[in-house]
């Protein structure tokens, strides 16, 4: 149960058509910015006794330049007990990858980058609003690679309006040639408030039906664990154990994060707090020498025990029966023994060696398991 | 300030009531005249101060019956009493809006001048004719940009037979015209007539419970006087009481010495609960008592039965003293315990129609804080048993056993519409897909027709009025009167969820409908239960014979792909929002039902 940091960049050049993420685009706050997030490390200097992954998320990490990723990956460790082996991601867009940049990062100490790929079809990076081309993608892979990465990740979406199978099959085989250490198969989530989320309203575009959605799921499920990859989690598969995101897998399981930067989330004992969704205010607020928290809640031992529930049952490694009953004191087996056993029945979930391990289909379901 | 208008005589009464069809501004207009008269003051007024209660309100209809009474100082400096008697909006409750009109000598007939003449205007015009009513039309929403008045005035002429010369235009938003109509209701409406001396002869149009006094009869004296200490006769329930007070309806109501002939008012007696009065008895006084009672008295019976109950077990007894308090106030609602095995311990009800009935439901859960659930509602059926022994079964799960059954019974109903001449196909076919007979038609004016038709009451209930109701764009006007039982050839329609029988929603049906009856539910239901992780099963049937089958496909991908830092507060809500949901569900099994579901089962099927 170490704890990890994650770091919100929240600018990007252009916004993504389907991103609800928080992100600006205008870059000249960069500089201002880094000067807020250095004062922030530094109010929680003391808070933790060690953290063992670093996150850097976005919006777009790689818009930053090689100096000013090295300034906040020093401050980290300048403020905080980093442990020897720690797990340093960023986060970053094919367009802005170029072998110098790759090494440059290396040697800033990051020892792990997701690509967001998203598709290697160049309609669909274009419907998706995306700024890189599929041959842009081809060439940062390459880079990282030569660059002398060892642990690469791909990012990739499916389930765009129009997308058949095939199409998404190419993007995974494409993808799948390159022999990333980690996979990142997210099924397009329509978010209200986004461009693609308008269009769903005024009944534009529709997602793909519910069935063809399952056969991308499967599919992708099947295909890469028959190639030797684990699904670890709904849209996660690593090539290995060893390259599961150890920084994610903390979400999973109620391990404490600290999240730096507008709207980043934290969360610690039974606390979750977040910072203001908006760079003016984040920085000003440190600027006035105060925590730049929006909100934070406090989570009830029921509440721990939902969230536990819906994580667990969106992982491989499931719930483990002895650890959920002592964490959360309850014990699953015996208060919800009906309905499990009409779903594990239904080949949904095992139930094996005290844990609740959810199958392939019930991984597709998981939103409804964790309804029980 | 009103002191001295109590003692004018007779012919300075006025009694009226307003008939409209919904929202054409019939409770705006009340407000207007009430305001105007002066008998709250602004600051006090709320709108739509007849419709007391929230669904009042929202539905837009009236349900109780209220009376309030204006003082009016006549152009001619004369001081009138008009006594406004405000009456319910439905066919359930005709037998209540017939004993209202009773009790006037004229109406205010309400038409929207934007929307015309509608069903309802032509069906109450025909009640208030029926109750030889002087009918002044009142024009409303003149200010509205798409009011037409010589339209409307020429549909008066032309399809309500009514001199459109008489009719008078208002807008009750803005207040104009009111003192038009009230100056015409003193002109136009005779006063009433009737003996202050001879015996006393009072109709109840009304009861309502009041947690202090009992009892608040509102009456209509026709003959003799009625004071405070007086033994008074209900002469239907032969029962006696002695009068506490007797007053006018005056908001708040104001104590009088006495009622008499020609008079609207109310009386204290001492009477616990509003089912202790029938609405629609004659009073007279016991000393010296009258001969006959007022015509027009009828039992009023409920028709249509269910079960309703918890959807939380633990609700019952909220539920049983829920429903102690609601009978206080609404004598035509009756109750017993009931018991389902799918749901559990309930109470078995009867009511007047399925507003009746939507009415109780929406009540209960608005102004008790219950969830509940309904059974399919029944009819009341009648068996003849190989013993000789006759029985009346109005829930399904008291069906006798098929082979035990040598005759079945069902009500029949006389049902009189009225609608536009061009409908009649599409009328008469609705009636005979309710197994309508024995059809008469007559044409009370031109382009418009009457159907009179018998048929079986549960066909009814089922969905008829919605649907005839649409067929005719709303013109159809349509009431009904209980005739007698009929041989029928009747089954059990049983409904099964993952093959476990939900009883509440068995149903007594003809046989001859059972495999649509049997289909539609599954339908709907599959409609309304949402999908689960596992596949469910809906059928119907007939002594375990299957009719009718649906299912509902599990669900196959449903889980949110990206669960981050952010993510997890947010989805986390959404869980417990489900949760809080699911409360509102019934379990059957392994299958959660919404209420929706069972009310779903009721509802008319729109594409029909």
């Amino acid at each position: 149960m170490v704890p990890g940091i994650y770091i919100h960049i929240p600018f990007c050049l252009s916004k993504c058509s389907y991103c609800d993420f928080y992100s600006v685009t205008s870059t000249e706050k960069i500089p201002r910015f880094i000067e807020s997030l250095l004062k922030e490390m530094e109010m929680y200097r003391g808070c933790f006794n060690r953290f063992d992954t670093l996150y850097l998320g976005g919006g777009t990490p790689s818009l930053l330049d090689s100096a000013q990723l090295a300034k906040i990956i020093d401050s980290v460790h300048k403020y905080f007990p980093m442990s020897a082996d720690t797990e340093v991601t960023i986060e970053v867009n094919p367009g802005d990858v170029s072998r110098e940049m790759a090494e440059s990062l290396l040697k800033a100490g990051i020892n792990r980058i997701s690509i967001g790929v998203q598709s290697f079809d160049d309609n669909i990076l274009s419907f998706l609003g995306r700024r890189h081309s599929s041959a842009d993608a081809i060439s940062a892979i390459e880079d990282v690679r030569n660059a002398g990465f060892d642990n690469m990740g791909l990012d990739l979406i499916y389930g765009i309006p129009g997308q058949d199978f095939r199409s998404w099959m190419e993007t995974l085989h494409t993808a799948h040639s390159f022999t990333p250490e980690h996979f990142s198969c997210y099924q397009l989530t329509i978010e209200s408030s986004t461009p693609l989320g308008l269009k769903y309203r005024s009944g534009e575009i529709a997602p793909p039906d519910e069935d063809l959605l399952y056969e991308f799921f499967m599919r992708t499920s099947e295909l890469l664990e028959a190639s030797g990859y684990t699904h670890y989690e709904v849209s996660n598969f690593a090539r290995s154990d060893k390259f599961m995101s150890r920084h994610n897998r903390k979400y999973w399981d109620h391990t404490p994060y600290l999240g730096l930067g507008p709207a980043a989330h934290s969360f610690s004992g039974n606390r979750r707090w977040w910072n203001h969704r908006c760079v003016d205010r984040y920085i000003e607020e440190i600027n006035r020498k105060m925590p730049p928290i929006e909100k934070s809640e406090i989570l009830t031992l029921e509440q721990l025990r939902l969230e536990a529930l819906y994580l667990g049952l969106r992982t491989k490694m499931g719930i483990d029966l002895q650890d959920f009953s002592k964490r959360y004191d309850f014990d699953l087996l015996d208060k919800k023994n009906k309905v499990l056993e009409r779903i594990r029945e239904e080949g949904l979930i095992i139930i094996r060696d005290n844990h609740i391990y959810p199958t392939r289909r019930g991984l597709a379901i998981s939103d409804s398991l964790s309804a029980i | 300030m009103y002191g001295k208008a109590f003692y004018l005589i007779m012919k300075n009464i006025r009694n009226f009531s307003i008939i409209a069809h919904i929202d054409h501004g019939k409770s705006t207009l009340a407000d207007r005249m009430i305001q105007y008269c002066g008998v709250v003051d602004d600051r006090n007024f709320k709108d739509q101060i007849l419709d007391s209660m929230d669904i009042e309100r929202e539905r837009g209809i009236t349900i109780k019956s209220q009376a309030i009474t204006l003082p009016y100082r006549s152009k001619d400096g004369k001081d009138y009493i008009l006594n406004l008697i405000d009456t319910p909006g439905h066919v359930d409750f005709s037998y209540e809006v017939s004993r209202s009109l009773a009790s006037c000598e004229g109406v205010l007939l309400l038409i929207d001048a934007a929307q015309g003449v509608q069903a309802q205007t032509v069906a109450n015009l025909y009640m208030a004719m029926e109750h030889d009513l002087e009918i002044i039309p009142v024009i409303n929403k003149i200010d509205l940009p798409a009011a037409d008045v010589d339209k409307v005035m020429e549909q008066i002429d032309s399809e309500l037979g009514l001199d459109p010369y008489m009719s008078l235009p208002c807008s009750a938003k803005e207040g104009t015209g009111v003192e038009d109509i009230l100056e015409a209701i003193v002109h136009k409406i005779p006063p009433p007539k009737g003996d202050p001396q001879a015996e006393l002869a009072t109709t109840i149009f009304d009861a309502q419970y009041d947690p202090f006094r009992g009892t608040i009869i509102h009456c209509r004296v026709f003959e003799g006087t009625i004071r405070a200490g007086d033994i008074i006769r209900l002469m239907h329930d032969e029962t006696t009481h002695r009068v506490e007070e007797v007053g006018a309806f005056l908001l708040p109501r104001q104590k009088k010495d006495s009622l008499s002939a020609g008079d609207v008012g109310y009386i204290i007696a001492g009477i616990k609960t509003v089912s202790d009065v029938q609405i629609g008895d004659t009073i007279t006084l016991d000393k010296r008592p009258r001969k006959e009672p007022l015509p027009g008295f009828k039992e009023s019976k409920p028709v249509v039965f269910a079960s309703i109950y918890p959807i939380a077990s633990d609700d019952y007894e909220e539920l049983a003293v829920a429903l102690e308090k609601y009978k206080l106030n609404d004598a035509s609602f009756a109750y017993q315990k009931d018991s389902s095995i799918a749901l559990g311990q309930g109470f078995r009800c009867g009511f007047l129609g399925l507003l009746h009935l939507e009415i109780v439901q929406e009540r209960l859960e608005r102004e008790y804080d219950l969830s509940i659930i309904l059974s399919v509602p029944s009819v009341r059926y009648r068996f003849t048993l190989n013993d000789g022994d006759v029985v009346y079964i109005d829930n399904p799960a008291y069906y006798p056993d098929p082979m035990s059954i040598t005759t079945s019974e069902e009500p029949y109903i006389r049902a009189a519409m009225m609608f536009p001449e061009h409908h009649m196909g599409a009328v008469m076919k609705l009636c005979k897909e309710k197994r309508g007979e024995n059809s008469t038609l007559s044409y009370p004016s031109p382009g418009r027709i009457e159907l009179v038709i018998e048929m079986p009451l549960a066909d009814v209930i089922y969905d008829f009025y919605d649907r005839l109701k649409s067929i005719t764009q709303g013109y159809g006007s349509f009431d009904y009167d209980i005739l007698d039982y009929r041989q029928s050839s009747l089954v059990l329609l049983d409904i099964l969820v993952n093959g476990d029988r939900v009883d509440a929603l068995s149903q007594i049906v003809h046989r001859g409908s059972a495999r649509a009856r049997g289909l539609r539910a599954c339908e709907r239901l599959k409609e309304e239960i949402p999908r689960q992780m596992f596949k469910i099963a809906i059928q119907g049937a007939v002594g375990g014979e299957i009719i009718s089958r649906t299912t509902i496909s599990a669900y196959r991908k449903d889980v949110t792909a990206k669960c981050y830092g952010g993510d997890i507060s947010r989805k986390r809500k959404l869980l417990e929002k489900q949760k809080k949901g699911k409360k509102r569900m019934k379990m059957v099994g392994s299958v959660a039902i919404p209420q929706s579901a069972f009310i779903s089962i009721l509802k008319s099927d729109p594409t029909q």
